[in-house]
């Protein structure tokens, strides 16, 4: 948007702030951080193709969402977001472990009290992760599977492209 | 003297492929793929000075991560990787939900062993409680970012 106070994607750009500057309700000018991060670490005409690309009422979150990598990479820049999904897949890892060892002994329990109760409907082992299936697609970016060590555990899956 | 099998960056970008390429270790030319999808998101010469910013033994690892997020943006334009993080973090609120039922069911289950009434009446009353309470409220779609300090060490021994 135009006016007086050119966004802070144009002020860092040091150019004109038009009408329609596709920047402007995103990056507003008290925030010149956000801009900074973004523009450092996709560069401003990738996030402008990109947010072309989206219909009006996604842009928002996917500035959001823009934002928080950029940030998330230069806090970290070797794994950026990648950090913390490897960290979050080992938590869902552990937990279904748990899950197994503490199904598992209810049938222990079960078994030795009364043998001829009908089982518990246990569930939980034929929960899908989805995320299992998002991640396995990633396999064919590893060029070096067995020589990276970016997160093998969340990769270690079918190649389908090798 | 250029190298004769350009890697994927030289070949998307049509130039010739140096024998120092920046890019040419960690975007070989056997996937094609890969490299036009960070090219999309980051751009090439983001890449290479994001590469060369950081010591030469953690780029291959840099490289593969910023793939993986290349990868997840070009699937889900408007969250990419942060996509991924929410639905992992709703997978691990359904996971410690259903944990906390069925230790509250081993718990019954052991008192009932114990044949001690007081016992089997609260963790039957664990068992509803567990039941009643509100299943998690879905999580932020960008939820509090992970510092490097918060991932425990033997996480990152284990992964890196």
């Amino acid at each position: 948007m135009g006016g007086n106070s050119p966004c802070a994607s144009c002020k860092l750009l040091r150019r004109r702030c038009t009408k329609d500057c596709i920047f402007a309700p995103f990056f507003p000018s008290d925030e010149p951080h956000k801009f900074v991060m973004v523009h450092k670490v996709f560069g401003a005409s990738n996030v402008s193709k990109m947010l072309q690309e989206l219909p009006l009422h996604q842009r928002a979150d996917a500035v959001s969402s823009l934002v928080y990598e950029a940030n998330a990479r230069m806090r970290d820049p070797v794994y950026g977001c990648v950090g913390a999904i490897s960290y979050l897949q080992n938590q869902v890892s552990q937990l279904q472990m748990q899950l197994a060892v503490a199904q598992a002994e209810i049938l222990c329990i079960q078994m030795q009290q009364e043998p001829a109760l009908p089982e518990p409907q246990m569930d939980a082992g034929d929960k899908s992760f989805v995320v299992h299936n998002e991640l396995s697609s990633m396999a064919q970016f590893m060029n070096h599977p067995s020589t990276s060590n970016v997160p093998q555990e969340a990769l270690k899956r079918e190649y389908p492209w090798s | 003297m250029s190298n004769p099998t350009r890697c994927a960056a030289c070949r998307y970008l049509r130039r010739r492929c140096c024998e120092d390429c920046a890019l040419a270790p960690y975007f070989p030319s056997a996937n094609p793929h890969r490299f036009a999808c960070v090219h999309r998101i980051f751009g090439a010469s983001n890449v290479a000075r994001m590469l060369q910013q950081i010591p030469v033994e953690q780029r291959r690892q840099a490289a593969d991560a910023i793939a993986m997020e290349a990868y997840w943006r070009v699937q889900d334009p408007v969250y990419g990787s942060v996509g991924v993080i929410s639905m992992l973090q709703r997978e691990i609120s359904v996971a410690q939900c259903e944990l906390a039922e069925t230790q509250a069911q081993i718990t019954m289950y052991a008192s009932q062993a114990q044949s001690q009434p007081n016992q089997i009446a609260a963790a039957q009353c664990l068992v509803e409680d567990v039941h009643l309470v509100p299943s998690q409220p879905s999580q932020p779609p960008f939820p509090g970012l992970y510092q490097r300090d918060d991932i425990p060490q033997e996480t990152l021994q284990r992964h890196f």
